[in-house]
C-alpha cells in the first residue's frame, strides 16, 4: 500500500510539469529583459497554457493562490532566441538538376529528430528558420519551425498563420553562389543570374493575371505549376524571400528586384553590409547577419566586417542575427550579440536582433520576440548577462513547456558535446522525461 | 686655456650627438627595440596569481622587469603604455595560417599536396606567407606566435614550424624553421579517389613501415640522406616530435601504440575523444593540443566536448588550445575566443589563458623565450580593455618582441 502510494506520489511529481500547462505558473525574482519594454530587475512572468498571461514585478503583476511559483533568484529570463536562417534538421533543398527550384520544399525532407534541433534548444532557440540548400537561384521554399520537444513527424515543428497555412519563406541567392563555369542551365555571370531571375518573376507575374483573368471559370485555369505557385505567393507577400547576398554589388542587386517585383525580402549575410547600410536601410530591408570569427574563407566574404550591426543600426535598418548552423553553431548564437556589441552595436539592438528583429522577419511579431502578455511562452533562462562568456543557457520553454535543462544530464550533454551528444534522438518528452522502470 | 676649449667643444660635439640620438629613439620608440612600460590594472605574468596594477618594463625586445607600481620604477625615458588587462603574447598551438589564405581559393591554399599519402619533406617555410591577411587579423586580438604548417588531411602531410606574426619574409618570421611533422590518423588522413590508404589499419600499416625504414637508416654507417629519408630519421631518433591528429578513441590508442612501438615522440592533435582514454594518455606523458573549443561535431569529431581541454588540464594532462584548421568559414578561429569557452566551461581565467600562452609555449618547446610575462623573454605582450575573455572587450594593443606591432582596437 505504501508503495503504491508511493509510486503514485513520484508519478504525480512527474506529471507536475504538464499540470503546470493548466495550473499557470509564475517564475519570480528573475531579471527579466523582455525586449519591447525596459528590464525588470526583480521580474515576475505568469505563463498560463503555453501563453505568457503577465509581464512585471510584484507591483503590477497579482499571483493568485492557484498559481505554483519558480523562484528564479539571480537568473535572467529573455525571449527564447529566434533564428532567421539556419540548415539545422538535416534539410535538403533543390538538386543540381536546374538553378531555380521553387517547387521543391524543404519541409518535406526534415528529420524532426536531428540532433541538430537538439542543440539548438540547448543554445536557446525557440523558432528557427530553416532554410534549403546552397548553391541555386533559387533552392526551394523555406520552413518557419518552433523547437517544440517529442516531434515525430515534421509537422509537430511547424507554425501556422491564422488562415491554417504552415509558415515559411523562399529562398534567393546571388552572387557568387550559383554561379557554375560551363555550368549548363546554371548562370555563368552576375548579370545572367538576375536575367534568369527576373525572367522567372515575369513568368509567375503572368501566371498570377492568367488566374485572375480565369476568376470563377476553372476550365480557363493555367495548368498548375508548383513552382509559379511559390513564386506567386513571393509576388503577393504571402512569402518572404530571404536573399542570400554578400557583396555591396549584389545587395544593391537585390534591392533593385525587390523595388520591380514588389516582393517582400530580408537580406540574408549581407557580408559587406557596413558598405551599403544606408542603401539598405532607405529601401527598408531587413538585414539578417552572421558573424563569423575572421574575414574570408569565400571571395565574397573577404570585407565581411563584426561591424555590420553598428553601420546598419547607425543607419536605421531593422538588423537580426542567424548562426547559418552548421555555419556557426546554435549553441553558441548568443555570441553572435556579443560580438556585435564588442564592435558598436547597443545592447539593445544586439538583443532585439536576437529575438523581435528575426521575428518581425518572420511575420511572428505578434507571437514572439518579446515577454508581452499575450504572446507565445517561448522563454529561456541564463544564468547571468545574455552578452557574457560565462552566461550559460539554463533552460529553454517553448509554447510554456521546458525543451532544455541543462540540470539535467541528458540535456548538459548535448549543450557540452561529448560521446553520444551526437546521437539523433526524440527531443525528451518533458511529461514523461523520469525513469519509469520499463513503463516509458 | 687652449685645451679647456677644446674640451669644451668635445663635449658640445658629444651632446649633440646624444640629442640627435635621443631624437632617433624618439622618432622609432614603440617601433624598433624601444624602451617601453606597461602598466596594466590587471597583469597575468603566469607566473602565480595575477598582479594587481602591474607593470612590466620592455628593453632590446626582451622583458626587463616585471613587478607591481609600487615595486617597479619607471626610468624618466620609457614611453608608458596603459592597459586595463595585461597578458603574455598568446601562443596558437596549432594552425595552418600563412601556408592556408583568406580567400580560400586554389592559389592561396597551400597546406596540402595530395599527391602523395606521405611527404614529411614537405617544408612549411617554403611556403609561409608572412603578408597573410589573417596573421594580421590574429595580431589584432593579440596572438603573437603560431605553430603553423601542412594541414590535417593526409596520412603525413609535411612539416610544420613557428612563427611570430610579424615579419615581412619568413626569415624575418620564423623562430623554428621546423617545429613537427603532421601525420594525421582517421578518416580526415585517408586518400581520396580510392588512394591509399584507405582504412585505419592500412594507415597504420604505412606508417609503421615508414618508420620501419627510419629506423634501419638510422643503424647504417651512412644513412640515406634523400630529403624524406633525413626528415624520417630526425623523428627516429627523437629530434623532431610527430603532431599526430586523432580523435577517435581507436585512433588516439593507435597513435600511442605507434609511439611505443618506435619509442618516437608525439603531441596529440584533436583528441576529441581523449578523455575515454584518460589513464592512457597521461601515463604516456604525450602532451595534447586540444581542437577548438567551438569547433563543429561531426566526422572524427563527432563526439568533440568543450569540455575537453578543461578535463584534460585538471587531469594533469599538458594540454594546449589551438585554432585549427578551417577549409571554408571561418577561414581561421581565434584562439583568443576558443580559450574563452574554455573558461566558461570548467577553467579558471588563469588556467584558460594559460592553453594558449604558457602551456603552448611548452608543447612548443618555448617556455624559455615565450608564454609568460617573465624577465629575459621576449617582450610579446597583448593589452585588453577588460576581461580578455568576454566578447565585449577589445584588444587593444599587441607587443612582438618589444615592437608594438598593432594599435587597432579589435
Amino acid at each position: 500500500m505504501t508503495k503504491i502510494l508511493y509510486g503514485t506520489a513520484v508519478l504525480l511529481l512527474f506529471l507536475l510539469p504538464c499540470q503546470a500547462q493548466d495550473r499557470a505558473t509564475a517564475f519570480i525574482n528573475a531579471k527579466i529583459i523582455p525586449i519591447v519594454g525596459q528590464p525588470i530587475e526583480q521580474g515576475i512572468i505568469l505563463i498560463r497554457n503555453g501563453k505568457i498571461a503577465a509581464v512585471g514585478d510584484a507591483g503590477t503583476v497579482r499571483i493568485s493562490s492557484d498559481v505554483q511559483t519558480v523562484d528564479l533568484a539571480g537568473k535572467v529570463i529573455m525571449p527564447g532566441l529566434v533564428d532567421s536562417h539556419s540548415h539545422i534538421g538535416d534539410g535538403s533543398g533543390g538538386d543540381a538538376s536546374s538553378p531555380i527550384q521553387p517547387d521543391v520544399r524543404l519541409m518535406d525532407g526534415v528529420n524532426p529528430r536531428a540532433a541538430s534541433l537538439q542543440r539548438a534548444q540547448a543554445g536557446g532557440l525557440t523558432t528557427v528558420n530553416i532554410m534549403p540548400g546552397s548553391g541555386h537561384l533559387n533552392s526551394g521554399q523555406t520552413l518557419y519551425i518552433k523547437l517544440r520537444d517529442g516531434a515525430v513527424k515534421v509537422d509537430d515543428l511547424l507554425i501556422y498563420d491564422k488562415d491554417g497555412r504552415y509558415m515559411g519563406g523562399i529562398k534567393f541567392a546571388n552572387g557568387t553562389n550559383a554561379i557554375r563555369a560551363g555550368g549548363g542551365t546554371f548562370p555563368g555571370t552576375r548579370a545572367k543570374s538576375a536575367a534568369l531571375v527576373r525572367e522567372q518573376f515575369i513568368k509567375a507575374q503572368e501566371y498570377r493575371e492568367k488566374i485572375r483573368k480565369a476568376g470563377a471559370d476553372s476550365t480557363k485555369l493555367p495548368a498548375r505549376d508548383l513552382g509559379m505557385e511559390a513564386l506567386v505567393e513571393a509576388l503577393e507577400g504571402k512569402r518572404v524571400v530571404h536573399f542570400h547576398t554578400h557583396r555591396h554589388d549584389d545587395v544593391l542587386t537585390v534591392l533593385r528586384l525587390q523595388k520591380e517585383f514588389g516582393f517582400r525580402v530580408v537580406l540574408q549575410h549581407v557580408s559587406e553590409a557596413w558598405k551599403v547600410a544606408d542603401e539598405i536601410a532607405k529601401a527598408k530591408a531587413p538585414a539578417s547577419i552572421i558573424m563569423i570569427d575572421s574575414p574570408g574563407g569565400k571571395l565574397e566574404t573577404v570585407d565581411t566586417k563584426f561591424d555590420n550591426g553598428a553601420a546598419l543600426e547607425k543607419a536605421g535598418a531593422l538588423v537580426g542575427f542567424h548562426t547559418d548552423d552548421g555555419i556557426t553553431d546554435s549553441r553558441w548564437f548568443l555570441r553572435s550579440a556579443g560580438l556585435a556589441v564588442r564592435t558598436g552595436m547597443s545592447r539593445e539592438k544586439a538583443l532585439y536582433g536576437m529575438t523581435m528583429a528575426n521575428a518581425i522577419m518572420l511575420d511572428l511579431q505578434d507571437r514572439i520576440g518579446s515577454l508581452e502578455a499575450g504572446k507565445d511562452a517561448d522563454f529561456i533562462v541564463l544564468s547571468g548577462d545574455p552578452l557574457s562568456v560565462y552566461t550559460h543557457v539554463l533552460q529553454t520553454w517553448v509554447d510554456g513547456k521546458k525543451v532544455f535543462d541543462r540540470a539535467d544530464p541528458k540535456d548538459h550533454l548535448i549543450a557540452v558535446g561529448g560521446v553520444g551528444a551526437g546521437n539523433d534522438g526524440m527531443m525528451h518528452l518533458d511529461c514523461f522525461d523520469g525513469d519509469f522502470g520499463g513503463e516509458n | 686655456m687652449k685645451n679647456v676649449t677644446r674640451v669644451s667643444v668635445i663635449k658640445a660635439r658629444a651632446s649633440g650627438i646624444l640629442l640627435c640620438l635621443s631624437f632617433l629613439l624618439l622618432a622609432f620608440s614603440g617601433t624598433t627595440f624601444g624602451q617601453l612600460a606597461i602598466k596594466g590594472e590587471t597583469v597575468y605574468t603566469m607566473n602565480g596569481d595575477p598582479l594587481t596594477n602591474g607593470v612590466v618594463l620592455v628593453k632590446n625586445g626582451k622583458i626587463e622587469a616585471v613587478g607591481t607600481a609600487s615595486q617597479i620604477r619607471i626610468p624618466a625615458n620609457y614611453r608608458i603604455i596603459t592597459a586595463k588587462v595585461v597578458t603574455p603574447g598568446l601562443i596558437d598551438a596549432h594552425s595552418v595560417v600563412g601556408l592556408n589564405g583568406y580567400l580560400n581559393q586554389p592559389h592561396d591554399q597551400m597546406a596540402l599536396d595530395a599527391a602523395s599519402p606521405m611527404q614529411p619533406e614537405l617544408r612549411a617555410i617554403d611556403a609561409y606567407n608572412a603578408e597573410e591577411r589573417l596573421i594580421e587579423w590574429l595580431r589584432g586580438f593579440g596572438v603573437t606566435t603560431i605553430h603553423t604548417g601542412h594541414q590535417p588531411s593526409a596520412l603525413i602531410s609535411g612539416q610544420t614550424m613557428v612563427a611570430k606574426t610579424v615579419g615581412k619574409s619568413v626569415d624575418e618570421a620564423t623562430i623554428v624553421p621546423l617545429a613537427m611533422i603532421a601525420a594525421t590518423l582517421g578518416r580526415d588522413g585517408l586518400g581520396s579517389q580510392g588512394k591509399s590508404p584507405g582504412t585505419r589499419a592500412k594507415s597504420i600499416a604505412m606508417l609503421r613501415a615508414e618508420l620501419i625504414k627510419a629506423q634501419e637508416n638510422s643503424k647504417k654507417t651512412e644513412p640515406a640522406k634523400d630529403l624524406r629519408s633525413e626528415i624520417m630519421l630526425k623523428v627516429i631518433r627523437r629530434e623532431v616530435p610527430l603532431i599526430v591528429t586523432a580523435n577517435k578513441a581507436q585512433d588516439i590508442t593507435a597513435a600511442l601504440r605507434v609511439a611505443k612501438e618506435f619509442n618516437i615522440r608525439i603531441v596529440l592533435d584533436g583528441g576529441a575523444e581523449a578523455p575515454l582514454l584518460m589513464d592512457e594518455v597521461k601515463a604516456a606523458g604525450i602532451p595534447v593540443i586540444v581542437h577548438p573549443t567551438m569547433a563543429r561535431p561531426g566526422g572524427d569529431q563527432e563526439s568533440l566536448s568543450i569540455e575537453t581541454a578543461s578535463k584534460l588540464k585538471a587531469a594533469g594532462v599538458p594540454v594546449a588550445l589551438q585554432s585549427g584548421y578551417e577549409g571554408y568559414v571561418p577561414k581561421t578561429r581565434v584562439v583568443l575566443f576558443e580559450a574563452a569557452m574554455a573558461a566558461a566551461n570548467g577553467l579558471s581565467r588563469t588556467d584558460a589563458l594559460s592553453l594558449i600562452t604558457l602551456d603552448a609555449a611548452k608543447i612548443l618547446g618555448l617556455d624559455n623565450r615565450i608564454g609568460s610575462l617573465a624577465v629575459g623573454k621576449d617582450a610579446d605582450i597583448a593589452m585588453y580593455d577588460g576581461d580578455p575573455f568576454e566578447w565585449t572587450t577589445h584588444c587593444t594593443g599587441t607587443l612582438i618582441n618589444g615592437n608594438l606591432v598593432s594599435e587597432i582596437v579589435r
